[in-house]
């Protein structure tokens, strides 16, 4: 009797996924970005909002006031970009789940990259060219 | 599909989660109102920024240009909309704690339910005298009363 043949099963070579990471960093960068903002954002509604009058004490010489120290430039800058990255990001999330087809998906995140890189240039822009003696 | 999300008989702490029979659509339970509205609030937070960094755009214009857009935070009716920012950004906050501990901390999953409830009462107490000082003035400028 002859024993039978059969090659071992395998499947079709094919190159390897390419797989990344992002989604992972993403879902941590939510959570490292999260509990800073929970000090500077919480902290900023505070100082705005509710001490020392809130929001009717605010005017050009006040922001004029906060800005002369670096400390302040440096917790609004912070702010900023992580805010801007952490919204943009849970943004992408919320588009990735609701929209239903491929072109409305695509074309929403486009919207969502163009209005985060507007946001991030116009308020860096903002703190670092800031001028106290501006005349107008 | 559904009878693996909505076990009949309440696993751990299912009791509360209401299912309909025949219905495939998910409903969870308390923690599935907490994700909407985590979502809710970072969505809405997220739109404000968007102003929010415009209109301080204006410093770089000129003082007169941005006293005038900041006269627009002192109105009454925008007060009462800042104040519902600060609540939907305390809790979007306080909610971000509790997912972080449900996620690191390994008892987060367990605590789940009385996490939530323990951060709606510190939004509750917090709120109480964060909304009396971000209303007051301009209640007493309504409502007069005093000088």
């Amino acid at each position: 009797m002859s024993t039978l043949n059969i090659s071992a099963p395998r499947s079709p070579r094919r190159p390897a996924a390419r797989r990344s990471n992002f989604e992972l960093y993403s879902w941590l960068f939510m959570r490292l970005s999260g509990l800073l903002l929970i000090v500077l954002v919480l902290g900023h509604l505070f100082i705005m909002n509710i001490l020392d009058g809130g929001v009717h004490r605010i005017n050009f010489a006040f922001v004029a006031g906060r800005w002369s120290s670096p400390f302040w430039q440096f917790w609004d800058l912070s702010m900023l970009w992580l805010a801007e990255l952490h919204g943009g990001n849970g943004l992408r999330t919320v588009i990735n789940d609701y929209a239903r087809k491929d072109a409305t998906r695509f074309w929403l995140k486009i919207l969502l990259y163009v209005s985060m890189a507007l946001i991030l240039a116009l308020g860096s822009f903002v703190i670092f060219t800031f001028d106290p003696n501006i005349s107008g | 599909m559904a009878s693996t999300t909505a076990p009949p008989t309440g696993a751990a702490e299912g009791t509360g989660g209401s299912s309909r029979r025949g219905s495939t659509v998910y409903r969870g339970d308390l923690g599935m109102w907490s994700w909407v509205a985590h979502r809710i609030t970072g969505v809405l937070t997220f739109f404000f920024l968007f102003a929010h960094v415009l209109d301080t755009a204006v410093v770089r214009v000129s003082p007169n240009a941005y006293d005038k857009v900041i006269e627009l935070y002192k109105n009454p009716l925008v007060n009462l909309l800042e104040l519902g920012l600060v609540a939907a950004v305390l809790y979007h906050a306080l909610n971000g704690i509790r997912i972080m501990l449900v996620d690191f901390w390994a008892k987060g999953p367990r605590f789940q339910r009385p996490m939530l409830w323990a951060i709606i009462a510190i939004w509750v107490i917090v709120m109480i005298p964060g909304a009396y000082f971000m209303l007051q003035r301009n209640i007493v400028m309504i409502f007069g009363g005093g000088n």
